[in-house]
Formats: C-alpha cells, structure tokens, sequence
C-alpha cells in the first residue's frame, strides 16, 4: 500500500509499504478514506519529537471503511463505516474504566521509554514516534487499528466524511480544552492559537456557555476565520501586547480562563542530559514557550489555564509565583477522544457545529508531501489539509 | 546525603520490602530505598561504608594538597619546594575521591587509591633519604600513609568479595484484576512463557516440581528444573531451581488487593546466584545485563494479558530492536505466540 513515511527532519515520502495485518484478535483493518495532518505532526516533521525511526508511518487524524476483524472484535462489521479515536485504549484498565482513555496503561509497548522521561507513560497513539508505542499511523491507504472493539464510532448515517473526520482527534481537543475550562455564564476566555484546533476551541467555549471568546494568533486570514467563523474577538499579538489588550477588553480582571491551542515546538527531551538539549532547543524557537509563560500571566485570579497545545519535554523560565499567588488552576491533557466522539457526534447530526469549516486544503494522498509544507509554511492561507488515500 | 544514594551494596539477605506497601500495615513505616536494580541498599555492609570514607578523605587530602601545597609541605617534614608535586598527588586523591563515592561499586577506585598509596610510600622514602627534610615529620607521615594504605586494602578486599552476592530483583505492577485470577494464572507454570520473553517453555513435570527452558544466546536454550517452595492460595508463590542447575535461582510472586478497587498489587522478587560472580555467564544469557528491565516488561505483559485478553504488539514492537514503524513483510513476524 502507499503511506506518508517519515524518512528525515523535514522530510516525508509517500512509499510502498507492506499492507497491515491482524497481529491481535482485538484489532481490525480500515481502508483509509479520509485522513489529515495534524498540527502535532509538525512536531515530528520538524524533527522534536525523540524515537523516529526512517520509514515510520506518519498520521493519527483518519477513518474509513473496515474491511477485516479480528476474532474478538464483535461490535463491528466488515463494511461499517469508522472514525478513529488517535490514542489507543484498551478499555480494560483502570483508567480507560474513568473514560482517562489517553492514559490508557496497556497500549504502550514502548512504555518505558516514555517512562524514562516523563515519569510514567500515556497511551499508544497512532503514528506518533515510538516513544508512544511504534504504531503505524493512518496516512495511509490501510491502517491496523489494536481495541478495534473500544475506540472506532460507526457513522451510519449520511454525514459526509468531512464533517466527521475530526472527531478523530482535533474536535474533542478543543472541546476538552473548552470543557476543562468549567465555564460559568458570563465567562470570558482567551484562545492562544488560531490553528485548527484552536477554532474548534473557540466554538467550543460558546456551546459551554462562554460570554465572550478572544482568539490570539498573528496570521491575518487565521484571525478572520476565529471572527467570521467561530465567532471570537481577536487580538493579533504582532500588533498590540496581549496583556494590556486582554486587560483592557475585560476592565481589569483578565478572562476568567486561558486555552493554550499552541503547544510547544521547542521540545526535544533525549534520554540523557533532556534538560539542557530542550534549553538549547528553545533557543531556537522562543516564541513558542512564550504562549504558555502569556497564558498564564493574562489569566484572573482564581482562573484557569487549560493547556492542550502539545508539549513533551521540559520548559524554561515557568511563572510558578503568578500561578501560586494568585491561585490559578493548570489543567492539562491528550484528549481522551472516546469519551468525547459520541456527544460530539450528536452536536454535528444536530448542526450544532459544523466542522468542516477548518478545512482549507484537500489533497491526494501521494501530495502529503506538499501538504506538510504547505501546513508548515502557512502558505496559501492553509488552515487544514485533509488527504483522500485513492484519489489521484 | 545524595552521593550516598547513589551507592549500593548487592543485599547480602532478601529483600523482603513490598514495593507499594499501603494502608495500616506501612503506617508508620519508613520506605527503604532500593537501587534501580531493585537490590535494597544496606550501607556499612560490603565494605561500602568504609569506601565512602575513603572516598571523602582522598577529596579532602586532595583539596588540601592543591590549595595548601606548602603548609602540607611543612606538616610532613618537606622543606624543599615541592608546590607542584604535591597539587598534581592531590588532582590524583580527587579524582580517585570522586571516582569512588560517584561509582557503585568502586572496587577499581578503590585500588587506584591503593596505587596512589604505594606512590606516596615511595615518594616519602625519597624524602627520607634526602638530608633536606624533618626525619621525625616524615616518619610520622610515612606511619599514616601505611595506615590508610591498610585501610585501602581491606576495602577493596571487601568490595571484590561481595561481588559473589546474591543478586535481588523486585518488580511490581498494579493489576486491574481479582488477586484468584491473577494467582490461577501464575499458578501455572506453564503459562509464564505467554509473558516472559526470556522462557521459550516451562513444562510441569511434578505435583511441585518443573522443567523450565530459557532462550539462551544464538539459539542455545538454557534449561533447569524447579521446585515450588511455599505456596499460599491467591497471596503469594515460591520457587527455587534444584540444587546443581546451570543457573541458580529463585523467585517469588505475591498478590495483595490494591486500594481503593483498584486490582491486584503483584511483586514478583527474582533472586540468582551466578556461580563465578555477578556477570557470570549463564545469569548474563538469561536476564541479560538488565535484568530489572526485562521483568518490569514481562510485568506488563502478564498486566497486559489479564487485563485485556493479548499481549499488545505493535508495528515496530514485534520486531527485535529498532524497526520503523511500518506494517510487517508478511505474518511469520518475530513475536510469535497468537493469543485466544
């Protein structure tokens, strides 16, 4: 079959590859129709995420059509129609039993070698290095999919793939983002990050009840659509400094919670001496760290910052005194995308939200290639690409 | 005192701290610290306490040396110029100090101190011979270079002896099953290779006794027959291979409910007994150079197969050591055993 491989720093190829086989009686095979490139994937393409191998299969954000199952996956056909949740979980284990399914404590096979870094390990995730898991991912034509009978949703209905797809991985992000917000009536929240997943953030907040939304990016066309099409006041911090903005928009107090949708980039822990490699590494992108270290200082007293921009190292020069003085709470996650795709669902059969609207760039899978750079780049106002596996 | 941490002695008697002790029976219990290779650390024993010492007194002789090159001079009786003689003998006690509190096991500090030492001797005796120094101070000096010298040797002495302990591993993993199950499963013998990737079999030959076959380097099995010492339904399991196997050792498994519903806490305590030492070889083919590692794996493969029926492959996981993530040629892969 034909994958997106990631061969080098900056450099993705889409080559044969074997096709996917059952390996567990739990797993199933999906027939790729729809799949995306996810800002976290420019992570690994920009070479800081550690444990790449050449030849790893790139991709989390997929779904398609399920063409074989294991023994012991009764819940689904071949045939149905899946969206696939990005990390792995079993089901099985205490913490998929809390719904925590992005901590699941069996999908890991390489468990402790996120061990060695963080402390204890999160789930298997798709795609995504080996440090979770060494999974083949699903920019694909096929992809394996392990906990076939706990994580897929069947679509049964007539939802077009688009308005689906990111029930995978980005929608339930911002919502969870959102969501760990605890939004009262007459809350304000600050969005740092235009991306895809800060959009969805931002719809987000308003279906939570949120008074006010403002979305903080510095691209122009990302700032129209956070106001034409989630509906947030923007603030794009190359033009104005963003705490006396948000100071100012909200007479003093500060929005009563704060959504990183921006991660940071400047992470590269090695096994050995991580400290001083992120140092270095930050060096080099310091306006990363900075959305956080802003997040934080702009958040009211007694607020939230909700952080689900990915990080996965260590950071430098972090405002512990204005968290402790002032009380704030940090709330933090991969999301745990089980929990969340089936009321999202509803929301999207109830046009509640409309996802699609994100969606910039639609490319044949053999242009992923393209596609990565033209999403690194921000070129030709690029927002999201979605890849069709078998258009040509 | 954190260098001392980072020191350990090979437990000379077992290990018996559970690792997650909780509720009334740890109250008011201190946790024992437990090096990375799971052995308890038992400062004083082995001849680490007295390395410590040493490692301590060559920095302090060393800085002393360095800094006060002259006043030293004066102290042993020297009374020609031998400024940097003495700052290079006193990088050398640094450098042996450091080697041997920030290493652990410092046999080999150890006896460079020893080397060190002889030097000294030899340097002092010049001294004696020379008209130009205070005989008395030197005699004096040379007396307590002999003595630390002694001191050098029996540590080093010590160190080298414990080298034939006994070595301890002890892992736990949480486990989101009933202790019975979990207790059936172990229980069988013949069940322990679906996890452990070291065991290519183990056959139950006996009401107690089995016949367990290990993977050894380039395809050669190590094999050894077993016998079940102690055997305490749904709580705990021991073994011990029989007197004259190639590869002495000894484990024990107990189960203990977890907290809060949270499952089964499962310890699993592996002791060997290398004949010719720790690296001898038949304990080096088995476990490897990290035995710690590869239980707390097979740890999470037995986690794994209770909890959720496989043991969990993924694309670059079935393969041995590093391969891209990509799926498999075809489906004779390395991993091997299909689960029902």
């Amino acid at each position: 079959m034909r994958a997106t491989c990631w061969m080098n720093k900056k450099t993705v190829e889409v080559r044969d590859v074997p096709d996917p086989k059952i390996l567990n009686q739990r797993d199933a095979i999906v027939r790729i129709t729809s799949t995306a490139i996810c800002g976290s994937d420019l992570h690994l393409y920009n070479g800081f995420v550690p444990a790449m191998e050449p030849g790893d299969v790139l991709g989390h954000e997929f779904m398609g059509e399920v063409v074989e199952v294991g023994r012991q996956v009764k819940n689904l056909k071949v045939g149905d129609r899946v969206v696939v949740p990005f990390p792995i979980s079993c089901g099985n284990c205490w913490h998929c039993k809390q719904e925590l399914f992005s901590l699941c404590e069996n999908s890991n096979p390489n468990a402790w070698l996120a061990e060695k870094f963080m402390g204890y390990s999160p789930a298997g995730i798709f795609g995504y290095s080996h440090l979770t898991g060494g999974y083949a991912g699903g920019q694909a034509e096929y992809a394996r999919v392990p906990f076939a009978d706990v994580g897929p949703i069947k679509i049964e209905n007539g939802l077009t793939d688009e308005q689906v797809l990111f029930l995978s991985d980005i929608l339930p992000t911002g919502y969870m983002g959102a969501e760990m917000c605890n939004i009262k009536p007459g809350d304000v929240i600050a969005v740092w990050g235009c991306g895809p997943v800060g959009q969805f953030a931002i719809a987000s907040a308003y279906l939570l009840g949120a008074e006010r939304v403002i979305a903080i990016d510095r691209f122009p066309y990302r700032l129209r659509m956070a106001r034409e099409k989630a509906g947030a006041e923007t603030i794009n911090y190359e033009e104005v400094n963003v705490l006396e903005a948000l100071k100012e928009m909200t007479a003093g107090r500060g929005p009563d919670a704060c959504i990183d949708a921006v991660g940071m980039e400047a992470h590269k822990p090695g096994l050995l001496g991580a400290y001083d490699r992120a140092k270095q590494a930050m060096m080099l992108e310091t306006d990363r760290p900075h959305a956080l270290r802003e997040a934080i200082l702009a958040c009211g007293n007694g607020g939230t910052v909700s952080v689900i921009g990915v990080y996965a190292g260590f950071i430098d020069k972090f405002p512990m005194g204005s968290i402790m003085n002032r009380s704030l709470t940090i709330r933090s996650g991969q999301c745990h995308v089980q929990h969340y795709m089936k009321p999202l669902l509803e929301r999207i059969k109830k046009g509640e939200i409309d996802p699609t609207f994100i969606i910039t760039h639609t490319m044949s899978l053999d242009d992923a290639p393209e596609g990565y750079d033209t999403f690194l780049n921000k070129e030709d106002e690029c927002v999201k690409v979605v890849l069709k596996p078998g258009v040509h | 005192m954190a260098i001392q941490q980072t020191k350990q002695a090979l437990a000379p008697e077992r290990a018996q701290q559970p690792t997650a002790e909780s509720g009334e029976q740890a109250r008011g219990l201190q946790y024992q610290y437990r090096d990375g290779h799971g052995r308890k650390r038992s400062s004083g024993s082995s001849g680490e306490g007295l390395a410590t010492f040493l490692g301590w007194f060559s920095i302090g002789l060393g800085l002393a040396e360095v800094f006060a090159p002259r006043q030293l001079s004066k102290l042993i009786g020297l009374n020609e110029d031998h400024t940097l003689l003495l700052r290079g003998m006193g990088l050398r006690e640094i450098t042996s100090g450091i080697g041997i509190l920030s290493t652990t096991r410092p046999t080999g500090w150890v006896w460079s101190r020893v080397a060190g030492d002889a030097l000294d001797l030899s340097l002092l005796g010049a001294a004696l011979a020379s008209d130009d120094s205070d005989k008395g101070r030197v005699w004096a000096a040379t007396g307590a270079v002999a003595g630390v010298t002694a001191l050098d040797v029996i540590c080093a002495e010590q160190l080298r002896s414990g080298l034939s302990d006994r070595a301890t591993v002890v892992e736990a993993v949480t486990i989101d099953r009933p202790a019975d199950e979990l207790y059936r499963f172990w229980h069988n013998f013949e069940n322990l290779p679906r996890f452990m990737n070291n065991l290519e079999s183990v056959r139950v030959t006996g009401e107690r006794r089995s016949h367990w076959v290990a993977k050894g380097p380039a395809g050669t099995p190590v094999e050894w027959d077993a016998e079940i010492l102690e055997d305490r339904p749904n709580e705990l399991i021991s073994w011990r291979s029989l007197e004259g196997s190639e590869v002495e050792n000894s484990g024990t498994v107990r189960f203990k409910p977890a907290p809060g519903n949270r499952g089964t806490e499962v310890q699993v305590e592996l002791e060997y007994n290398p004949p010719g030492g720790l690296l001898g070889a038949g304990v080096a083919k088995i476990f490897g150079s990290a035995p710690e590692q590869l239980i707390k794996g097979d740890l999470s493969r037995f986690k794994q197969l209770m909890e959720t029926g496989e043991v969990v492959h993924s694309d670059a996981s079935i393969h041995r050591g590093l391969h891209p993530a990509q799926p498999p040629e075809d489906n004779t892969a390395s991993f091997g055993k299909e689960e029902k």
